[in-house]
């Protein structure tokens, strides 16, 4: 579904990026692992056009995304929840998650906020409150929560567990299993939470330096020796 | 008493008017976060193509004053508005994601360049404009001193109310405004969830200079005389009072319009009328050091 090949992504003159490949099949949650500045989140971006992949080539649905513009890549069916989450914070939750429709037709609105608002019942009490005032936590809700409103055929979720208490965090993990299963939802992860992200998934991809180190099935990974000692021993279990 | 009125309602108008240029500022600061120093140039090019069609209805005769105003407003907000568009798009969209600094200076060039481009066009001497609505309704009398309230003062008073309910409903409820105001929070997160953001960008000038449009065909009709050089000094107490107001708000603008045409009007009226700049602008300078938010301007609030 998603074909990532050969991918360099540059910041100015730092190469964040250096030749990843990464595919992604229907129906899959896929997690990418890896510590801090190994280029994660700019992958995700990437993906979404924004920095734009200097070298290599980005299939989504057999189409050609790596050059379009970024609001066109996201109508042909991917939704991004970002790192930091990106609320809109001087709209109303209700806004927010209207603004996550942007892409879908008006018609299966009702619908599909029904079914976020089924997801998480918290944002269905903070409907009116401007989502600046949340907690964490409930903006990460409420930023899966716009990232589903558009129907998208890919999740892409940057970190939705950074940051939350282990409580928060055990139920974002429930709800992406659950449109996965559900809905079929394809899923694209990337966790510095390990331990909670390959056991989630279907397959795993391990990335430092900007490219990726190892992939396997998500049990594969979690019993692997380098992975173990590397993000799993010392704190990643909790 | 009498006097106090009549300045009342001098100033309320001049207020209207500034009100109606501020939002062009306030909103474009809002969305691209950049002041546009050629907006008040906007609203001298809609002063002359009012004047210019109000010439060319003449040619053909159209002289009922409720029809030929209705075209004329029409036809200068398109142009304006197809003015504002191409000032983006030259000016200020090829300098998106360069330092702040550049798209400012980018402004000012298009402001000097639009004066003198007017100027060139039309000759640097006044146009003026023969009263088209007159008449006027004697409010109250006192002491030998009448005071009026004319036709046009409350046609531009009712006009600018309609449309500024009618922009804050578009910005408020419609989707082209949440689209707009997301924008304006995060444009990179508007980008990701399938907003086209540069053609938002495009659609808030065109708003804009829309307004700015209406200003100016109001303007030539109040005061009868453009020139080429008219922009600059309403351009900036349009700025003022969007900085009155609190810049990136709406109803702040129309706020800062309102308390600057009153301030004005009132310094004109008791103190001297040789001083109202700076009056206006000492406004402005007393806003900047004790209150940079403005009247109604919120200091962000946001949770990390």
């Amino acid at each position: 579904m998603l074909s990532i090949s050969g991918v360099h992504t540059f910041y100015g003159s730092i190469q964040a990026l250096r030749g990843v490949d990464v595919e992604i099949n229907e129906g899959e949650i896929v997690s990418l692992i890896g510590a801090n500045g190994a280029g994660k989140s700019t992958l995700l971006m990437t993906v979404c056009g924004n920095p734009r992949a200097a070298k290599g080539s980005i299939k989504f649905d057999g189409r050609d995304i790596t050059n379009m513009p970024t609001h066109e890549i996201i109508h042909n069916g991917i939704a991004q929840s970002p790192e930091g989450r990106r609320i809109f914070p001087r709209m109303t939750v209700m806004e927010n998650l209207q603004m996550g429709a942007t892409t879908s037709s008006p018609e299966h609105f009702d619908e599909d906020i029904d079914k976020v608002l089924e997801l998480f019942p918290i944002l269905k009490e903070r409907a009116s409150q401007r989502a600046g005032t949340l907690s964490g936590g409930e903006q990460q809700m409420l930023a899966i929560g716009r990232a589903l409103m558009s129907r998208p055929k890919l999740l892409l979720l940057d970190e939705p567990s950074l940051g939350l208490a282990p409580m928060i965090v055990k139920q974002i993990f429930e709800v992406i299993r659950d449109i996965n299963r559900l809905q079929n939802m394809t899923v694209f992860l990337v966790e510095q939470n390990a331990f909670h992200a390959l056991r989630l998934a279907h397959r795993g991809y391990v990335m430092a330096n900007g490219q990726i180190l190892m992939t396997g099935t998500g049990q594969e990974l979690l019993a692997d020796e380098k992975v173990r000692a590397a993000y799993l021993e010392g704190g990643g279990t909790a | 008493m009498a006097y106090f009125v009549q300045q009342l309602i001098n100033g309320v108008t001049l207020g209207m008017i500034y009100g109606l240029i501020a939002i062009g500022y306030t909103m474009v600061y809002g969305i691209i976060g950049m002041i546009n120093f050629a907006h008040g140039e906007i609203y001298m090019i809609g002063a002359f193509i009012s004047i210019i069609s109000f010439l060319f209805l003449g040619w053909f005769g159209v002289t009922w004053i409720p029809l030929a105003l209705m075209i004329v407003l029409i036809v200068t907000m398109m142009f304006t508005a197809f003015y504002g568009w191409s000032l983006e798009r030259t000016a200020y969209r090829p300098l998106r994601g360069a330092p702040r600094l550049a798209p400012l200076i980018s402004a000012i060039g298009m402001s000097i360049f639009l004066q003198n481009y007017v100027q060139l066009l039309q000759g640097a001497r006044n146009k003026p404009l023969p009263p088209k609505i007159t008449g006027s309704i004697e409010i109250m009398e006192q002491a030998g001193f009448t005071v009026q309230l004319s036709y046009l003062q409350i046609l531009i008073i009712v006009l600018t109310l309609i449309l500024m309910v009618a922009f804050s409903t578009i910005i408020g409820k419609t989707a082209l405004g949440r689209a707009q105001r997301a924008c304006e929070q995060d444009r990179g997160m508007a980008a990701l969830i399938g907003i086209n953001v540069d053609r938002t960008i495009s659609i808030t000038f065109i708003m804009g200079a829309s307004l700015a449009a209406v200003a100016g065909v109001m303007v030539t009709l109040y005061w009868g005389v453009v020139d080429f050089f008219i922009g600059f000094l309403a351009g900036l107490k349009a700025f003022t009072a969007a900085v009155l107001g609190g810049i990136g708000s709406l109803p702040g603008a129309m706020l800062g319009g309102l308390l600057i045409g009153l301030i004005e009007a009132f310094w004109s009226g008791y103190f001297s009328i040789e001083y109202k700049d700076v009056a206006v602008f000492g406004i402005l300078v007393l806003v900047l050091i004790f209150r940079p938010t403005g009247l109604l301007g919120q200091p962000e609030i946001e949770k990390v």
